[in-house]
């Protein structure tokens, strides 16, 4: 199944620290920013972004989880089994610099409900969005923000982001699908 | 959770329901509860989703929990009130709901006084049908929501010690409740006046107390049903007075000292004096409240998961 380990854990881990400094360079006011990881591993990798923030930089951001599950506009034909997940955001959105983060972007729908369910938990002075990979083929006009890695990818081809909490290990996988299986 | 698949179409019961369909409810549940606490407590997951409320009888609780739930999800909403309508006219029931469903609908959720109108109704339209009462048959979101507010006490409820006390033979709560919770592996007792004790009950699986002390003594959590005097005829015939019942079957306060280990709940509404003393009703052990907004997240969860068919 696995066709290429495109990132190592490895190099994960400076795409996290590059992330930390991006994040930070763009910001002047530090204390606006809140970082949201959507559901499943978006969490895991936001949180890591997170601990790299406090490590270099000292700094204690705010961080939310989402999950878009009631957003998205296609979950009766996608989603086999509908599975809903935490959402927590612990803290008032308004006036906030958010960063969104997710591992893979694909179509832009999940990017678009995310958007979508930020706003009905407040007004942030503005949204950005950072992927671990952008695997190409777009359905929405959205272009992330800070990406790990541009991936272009074939329809039957998935990039699978493995976090050690969740798979044992850090890690990219580019994989074969086939197209019935495809579910992303 | 790996193999299995929530492939119910209906809430006619649980008795349709395995174990793993009801937890699985409970467990989508959880996040629907943290909605109503949201800033915005709306999401739009039902937004292309017609939904009618066919109430042929009065519960103005189970009907707003319903709209309410409907309407945090977007979904548009009819209601269909039996008192002010062609049934009036002499119209049929499946002649109702033929109708109604040519308008495009995609759900109904129906309440009626004869049992196995829900299971009726499946065979008249393509619909999602959701049982919101039928008769003293079943009531199947009222059970989930009190054993979605029993997990929150305890959150496993295998071995759990639940008392239902009061109006057995008028109550259809007590009816799925018996089981879901079987399913779930509570222990049951019911307790009550033998006049309001049906039958047979032992049969699906419950104990029988005739005793309040002993069996408040014995719970983890006691559920006093309301006494539905409009469902005897004439007031009181099956007991001899409300002020006698209390006497022996309502929850006091000095039980709650007494026995200082059981919650209370009641599916509402409460007659206070009655089933239970009015400060009992108010105390911190009684979980009332949290039953009411338990009803809209439950409810929410059940319309969700059985939206995910085609539209008809």
């Amino acid at each position: 199944m696995d066709k290429a380990k495109i990132m190592t854990g490895e190099e994960l881990n400076r795409t996290y620290l590059r992330f930390a400094h991006q994040f930070l360079e763009y910001y002047n006011d530090p204390s606006r920013l809140a970082i949201i990881g959507m559901q499943t591993r978006g969490v895991y990798i936001g949180k890591r972004i997170l601990a790299e923030i406090k490590k270099e930089f000292n700094i204690e951001v705010d961080f939310g989880i989402l999950d878009v599950t009631f957003y998205r506009d296609d979950f009766r034909s996608k989603l086999k089994m509908p599975d809903v997940k935490v959402t927590e955001i612990p803290f008032d959105l308004y006036d906030r610099d958010v960063v969104l983060v997710d591992d893979v972007l694909y179509t832009g729908r999940t990017v678009r409900s995310a958007m979508d369910a930020l706003m009905d938990y407040g007004r942030p002075r503005r949204i950005k969005f950072c992927c671990m990979v952008d695997r190409g083929h777009r359905e929405l006009p959205i272009a992330p923000d800070y990406t790990g890695l541009y991936v272009p990818t074939y329809e039957n081809e998935e990039v699978r982001v493995k976090v050690k909490e969740l798979d044992d290990e850090d890690a990219v996988y580019l994989v074969n699908v086939p197209e019935e299986d495809s579910d992303e | 959770m790996s193999d299995y698949q929530f492939n119910q179409k209906h809430l006619l019961g649980l008795a349709d329901y395995s174990k793993e369909d009801i937890l699985y409810v409970l467990e989508q549940a959880r996040y629907f509860r943290e909605i109503l606490d949201r800033p915005v407590p709306k999401v739009p997951t039902l937004r292309d989703k017609t939904i009618v409320n066919l109430f042929y009888e009065n519960s103005t609780r189970t009907r707003l929990s319903f709209e309410l739930a409907q309407k945090r999800m977007g979904a548009d909403v009819v209601n269909f009130s039996a008192s002010s309508s062609s049934t009036k006219k002499g119209e049929s029931l499946k002649d109702t709901i033929r109708n109604i469903s040519s308008m495009k609908i995609d759900m109904v959720v129906v309440r009626h006084e004869s049992p196995g109108v829900p299971h009726f109704l499946t065979t008249c339209v393509d619909a999602a049908i959701v049982n919101a009462g039928d008769g003293a048959h079943e009531h199947p979101t009222q059970a989930l929501l009190d054993m979605f507010t029993m997990q929150q006490l305890h959150p496993d409820l295998k071995g759990k010690k639940i008392a239902i006390i009061g109006d057995i033979s008028h109550s259809r709560v007590v009816r799925s409740n018996i089981i879901g919770l079987k399913k779930l592996g509570a222990e049951v007792t019911l307790c009550g006046p033998k006049s309001l004790m049906p039958v047979f009950i032992e049969d699906m699986g419950v104990k029988v107390s005739y005793n309040l002390d002993e069996t408040l003594a014995w719970c983890d959590i006691a559920m006093a049903l309301r006494i539905q005097l409009e469902r005897q005829g004439h007031g009181t015939e099956l007991f001899p007075s409300l002020r006698e019942y209390h006497e022996r079957f309502g929850i006091k306060m000095s039980h709650l000292e007494k026995y200082p280990d059981f919650h209370i709940m009641h599916p509402g509404p409460i007659n206070r004096g009655v089933e239970m003393e009015s400060e009992v009703a108010d105390s911190d052990r009684a979980v009332i409240l949290d039953q009411v907004t338990n009803g809209v997240a439950v409810r929410m969860a059940i319309l969700y998961l059985l939206s995910g068919g085609t539209r008809i």
